[in-house]
């Protein structure tokens, strides 16, 4: 089976079955990753471009190293040392970057919208790598991966994502695909956090972190992004993690076998303790190292598809 | 010199519908009755066929983005005029946000000078309300009425101190010069691209919500009430904004509102391709607001169709969603917009023609939109069944920027006249 797009560009328009062929197709690239020698040619000669206008360090190294794994060449364009800085458009550079030959161009961009425009405009596959707070697709694959290795399913699990729903786009992202692969999926934050109708995405939605716990198999904390403190959108780091800060306790609440997860990087002591983060429950490294595998099927399958 | 517009279908709202001749002498209307003879014994007159066709008086845009001074790059006064003649507006009220802004005599007077010399509609300035539409001072309103601006506004930069509004609101009194605001509360608006709903969580675009509108609509009604100002209400585009100005003249508050023809054709589903043409400030709302503003269209608590032309250069619209400016073009879609709430029977053929006509020319005072004698004669010549598909690169504006690219339209202007001077003949083109 192939991937009949060009493009990753959301979870949203992703069916079922593609989510899991991209999930099949990682399972052997997590092998790779654990050689001796961490490489197989399936991407030999084919350019890979990383085209970050965000900073990303987790992201962009997952992303270079899963192609680097492939045997693809892969170049880094920085837009603060790059002729972004003296005005060209987001188009122009993207078509620049292509007559080079690019194959695949895996776009970070602060505008929603922008890995949609550009793959519209370019030959080449464009891989989301997150897209203002509109959705960051290969980030939820590299959760459902994760989840589906340490539960064995995910169909009829319980997941609960916490935080900052409004502007999150790994959320929307993680909401999509777990809704599709048959988990129940409810969400917890701060009204001012829960943007307007985000229940007709089939989800449920909760302010009481400590009512929303028990018998939740995953929970998935997101980032506080602190340059939204003095927004109106809570009051204080204390008293947000006071509410919506994941404790031991919190997890004990639960009164399952919980699995925590967050997609980095982690403000200790805002939204997850420390000693959870440490914890054995805590699945943050195998995510990254999930990450790499993921991205590699993903590469793999848009590289098949393109011939 | 005299012009005789004969065997159309003539409809001058509240005063005339049905086939009719009408008589042009010395650039103003003369007569218009069901037949009209001509002599020829003393003056020369130009015959125009008009059998077929809908004739009627020339519209009124109470808002328009015409760029110049500063924006030529978007559109000039010519070529907003031109692309005003082409949709059926033989009169165009210009904002004041240019750069400089018309916040001056001078500005004013370059303006009327540049429509003067452009010889295609004649071209109303709105003034600022505040020096620069920074909202800090009020503009030299005394000064802007005698130079011949019409209205006041501080358009796309709200008003949003409201002791200030109330002041402009009581000074302009005195020279009954209506206040147009840009109803939006920018603190609720928070940097907000598309209508805060369904689409903008889906998309992950920031919103803006309906109660930014309406905050303000709210607070101008308040303040219209208390100075017994004239208060005009720019593009209205939620079911709650209609409610209160129903409310409001059901009171006796002296407040008018308009509507653009994007709010009663699309909605906020529009943005779904993160179609930056289809971005514009207020945004494209829901189903239940569409709803709403046509059944306030109907009852008259909407009064008027205005377009917002706000023309943009390609370049500027070839921007992330978030990035890109807000606005699009509207005077060569309008009359086909318009004449669809005809067709879905929202509005009768004369009722949505007044809204084009004779309401806007009430609503600023103007001596125009009607085929009356004595009337300046600016009249348009229409194809009612003509169909055509949008093609932005026809248009005469120099924006591109609509978000019907590709739409079949019905209707279509034939011909325009401005003083009795064809202005506009498609078969010219």
């Amino acid at each position: 089976m192939s991937l009949k797009r060009k493009d990753l560009l959301d979870i949203a328009s992703l069916t079922k079955e593609e989510i899991l062929l991209i999930l099949e197709a990682a399972e052997p690239f997590k092998e790779v990753s654990g050689r001796e020698i961490k490489k197989v040619p399936a991407l030999r000669g084919k350019t890979v471009v990383n085209l970050f206008f965000e900073p990303s360090t987790r992201t962009r190294t997952s992303f270079e190293l899963a192609a680097k794994r492939l045997s693809a060449d892969v170049i880094n364009f920085s837009p603060l040392t790059s002729s972004v800085v003296k005005g060209e458009t987001l188009l122009d550079t993207a078509r620049n970057i292509e007559s080079m030959q690019a194959d695949i161009i895996i776009l970070r961009h602060s505008s929603a919208g922008a890995a949609e425009v550009l793959a519209r405009a370019v030959r080449a596959s464009v891989i989301n790598a997150g897209d203002g707070w509109h959705e960051h697709p290969t980030q939820a694959l590299l959760d459902a991966f994760t989840i589906k290795e340490k539960k064995g399913r995910i169909e009829g699990l319980r997941v609960v994502i916490v935080g900052d729903l409004a502007h999150s786009r790994v959320a929307r992202s993680n909401i999509y695909a777990l809704t599709k692969l048959g988990a129940e999926v409810s969400v917890v934050g701060p009204p001012t956090m829960i943007p307007p109708y985000l229940d007709r995405l089939g989800v449920k939605v909760w302010y009481d972190f400590d009512a929303a716990l028990p018998g939740q198999d995953v929970i998935i904390m997101l980032r506080l992004q602190l340059e939204r403190q003095g927004r109106c959108l809570f009051p204080t780091l204390r008293e947000y993690a006071r509410l919506y800060g994941l404790t031991m306790e919190r997890v004990r609440r639960t009164g399952t076998d919980t699995l925590i997860m967050h997609p980095g990087p982690m403000n200790r002591g805002v939204e997850i303790a420390p000693d959870v983060a440490d914890s054995g429950a805590a699945v943050i490294l195998e995510q990254v190292a999930n990450g790499v595998a993921v991205r590699m099927g993903l590469m793999y399958l848009l590289a098949q598809s393109s011939g | 010199m005299r012009i005789l517009i004969r065997h159309g279908y003539v409809i001058d709202p509240g005063r005339f519908n049905g086939i009719g001749d009408i008589l042009i002498e010395d650039r103003k209307i003369k007569e218009l009755s069901s037949e009209i003879k001509v002599k020829h014994e003393n003056r020369e007159c130009e015959i125009i066929e008009a059998r077929g066709l809908l004739v009627c008086p020339g519209f009124i845009d109470l808002h328009v983005h015409l760029r110049e001074p500063g924006y030529e790059d978007k559109e000039t006064i010519a070529s907003g005029v031109a692309a005003a003649v082409a949709g059926g507006f033989t009169s165009v009220c210009c904002m004041p946000n240019t750069s400089p802004v018309n916040d001056s005599r001078a500005v004013t007077e370059f303006i009327l000078r540049q429509a003067a010399l452009a010889k295609k509609a004649n071209v109303f300035p709105i003034g600022a309300i505040t020096k620069q539409s920074e909202g800090h001072e009020l503009a030299e309103i005394g000064e802007l009425a005698e130079a011949g601006c019409v209205a006041l506004s501080d358009d796309g930069r709200p008003v949003m101190n409201s002791l200030l509004m109330r002041r402009a609101m009581e000074y302009a009194s005195a020279f009954q010069l209506p206040i147009v605001d840009h109803c939006e509360d920018l603190h609720l608006s928070d940097g907000g691209s598309m209508n805060e709903g369904r689409v903008s969580t889906e998309l992950g675009i920031p919103g803006i919500p309906g109660v930014s509108e309406e905050v303000m609509v709210a607070r101008n009604i308040a303040l219209a009430e208390l100075t017994g100002a004239r208060v005009h209400l720019a593009h209205i585009s939620t079911r709650g904004s209609v409610r209160l100005v129903r409310e409001a003249k059901a009171r006796g508050i002296s407040v008018t509102a308009e509507v653009c023809p994007h709010h009663f054709s699309l909605t906020e589903e529009a943005v779904r391709s993160y179609n930056t043409n289809a971005k514009m400030n207020p945004p494209l709302r829901t189903e239940t607001d569409v709803h709403a503003i046509k059944e306030g269209l109907r009852d008259g608590t909407l009064d008027v169709i205005a377009t917002d032309h706000a023309p943009h250069a390609v370049q500027d619209k070839q921007r992330q969603f978030d990035e890109a400016p807000f606005g699009v073009v509207g005077l060569e879609t309008a009359l086909p917009l318009t004449l669809a709430l005809v067709d879905e029977g929202v509005l009768s053929l004369e009722a949505a023609l007044a809204k084009l006509t004779r309401e806007p020319a009430r609503v600023f005072r103007l001596p125009k939109g009607t085929l009356r004698p004595g009337a300046d004669a600016d009249v348009v010549l229409i194809d009612r069944e003509r169909t055509w598909v949008v093609d932005p690169s026809r248009f005469f504006s120099k924006g591109r920027n609509t978000p019907f690219t590709g739409w079949t339209m019905k209707g279509k202007v034939v011909k325009t006249l401005v003083g009795g001077r064809v202005v506009y003949d498609e078969k010219a083109q």
